[in-house]
């Protein structure tokens, strides 16, 4: 890299270049080949970047969390307690629905996509033949319960919305805008390549985590009345 | 009191949980990038919550809880490498472009992670950088509040980084 430019083409990438500056390094690129393509190269480094998608976290590790901050003693809330407290509750067909969708499409993809893991497996997976279906594309009956379970969280979650700061709205708002972009994405992704394992692994821990940030805001929308 | 940040603040652990549930997800994303190891990944996390939890009282709202977490995170995982001084041959510190592992060469066969793969061979502060900018969209001003560097030093170690991935990616 002995080209003067090559070290500020990041910068330029980033518009972070005065526009002297910008105009001077426009005007070298247009003559060094060099320099384009390393444009180009890190153009894709950053595409790469943000196309990536996050892994799930394999275990629960609240549990060692909450022994060290003196906690242990505190009844750990699981999801079921948490379903139970609700002043909002989805149907157990709703919910059994959607953990089996999770289930089903999770144990699946991951056996394809994820690196191997020490983790025993569920028994509910490994017990039940319906369970070790590999994912193409989603089943179209849990597809639609889990809608369901989405739309009557979300009607839930308006009813509480008052409760929740501005705050806290805003952040579930973009959160939640965020999921459902990955989703989209992975459902338009899929349609070109259904059997594509990382997509519908990332396609159900979207889904996932649509229904966990849910499940969390009305909690909180409840833990507030 | 309704907000998990002012209950977990005054000791609620249920409060706490509700933040954990909110943020592992992303906050363990990050250690799995910055440790380059499911397991390390998951001590990490769970120093980063603990360490959260004792420091949540000195919490101002200054900034976005979120990314008040992800500065601990960075911390932690930085502060860890210092301490144990581990040279883990895929994650060490590589001041060569040509130890970076060769894209698409994954531990698992048949498991294409070439980014990630590329991402864990960089220099670790190189790579908090650039998970923090081209992974979590945080700018400069911010990365160098959370990781206690100039602005131009995070300028630096992004280029560096996708000067290194570039020529990993591209062998």
């Amino acid at each position: 890299m002995t080209d003067q430019w090559m070290d500020r083409l990041s910068e330029y990438l980033d518009g972070d270049l005065a526009p002297a500056e910008r105009v001077a390094l426009e005007t070298h690129l247009a003559a060094c080949p060099t320099c384009q393509a390393t444009v180009a190269e890190l153009r894709s480094v950053v595409t790469r970047a943000h196309a990536l998608v996050d892994r799930p976290v394999a275990n629960d590790l609240w549990g060692g969390i909450a022994t060290r901050i003196g906690a242990a003693g505190t009844p750990v809330i699981d999801l079921n307690t948490r379903r139970v407290r609700r002043r909002f509750s989805l149907s157990l067909t709703q919910l059994a629905a959607a953990a089996v969708l999770f289930l089903a499409v999770g144990a699946g993809a991951s056996a394809i996509a994820m690196r191997p893991t020490t983790e025993p497996v569920p028994t509910a997976v490994a017990t039940s033949p319906a369970l070790r279906v590999i994912p193409v594309g989603l089943p179209t009956k849990a597809e639609q319960s889990y809608d369901t379970a989405v739309r009557d969280l979300e009607q839930a979650l308006d009813a509480g919305r008052s409760r929740l700061s501005p705050k806290t709205v805003a952040v579930l708002e973009r959160n939640l805008a965020r999921i459902d972009v990955a989703i989209e994405e992975a459902r338009v992704a899929l349609k070109a390549d259904p059997a594509n394992a990382y997509l519908n692994a990332h396609l159900a821990n979207s889904m996932q985590q649509k229904l966990a940030l849910l499940q969390q805001a009305t909690t909180i929308a409840n833990a507030a009345s | 009191m309704s907000d998990p940040i002012e209950r977990a603040r005054e000791g609620d652990p249920d409060a706490f949980r509700v933040l954990y549930e909110g943020h592992v997800g992303r906050i363990y994303a990050l250690c799995l990038r910055l440790a380059g190891d499911p397991g390390k990944a998951e001590e990490l996390v769970q120093d980063t919550f603990i360490r959260a939890w004792e420091k949540l009282p000195g919490f101002r709202g200054e900034s976005a809880f979120g990314t008040w977490l992800f500065r601990i995170a960075v911390n932690v995982a930085l502060s860890e490498r210092r301490a144990t001084g581990r040279r883990e041959a895929r994650i060490g510190p590589v001041a060569d472009p040509e130890a970076l592992p060769a894209a698409g060469r994954s531990a698992d066969p048949g498991v294409r992670l070439d980014m990630e793969d590329a991402i864990a061979g960089l220099p670790p502060k190189a790579r908090a950088v650039f998970l923090l900018y081209d992974v979590e969209g945080y700018q400069h001003a911010e990365i160098a509040e959370m990781t206690g560097i100039a602005e131009g030093t995070s300028k630096t170690q992004l280029f560096r980084a996708r000067r290194l991935l570039r020529e990993a990616l591209s062998r």
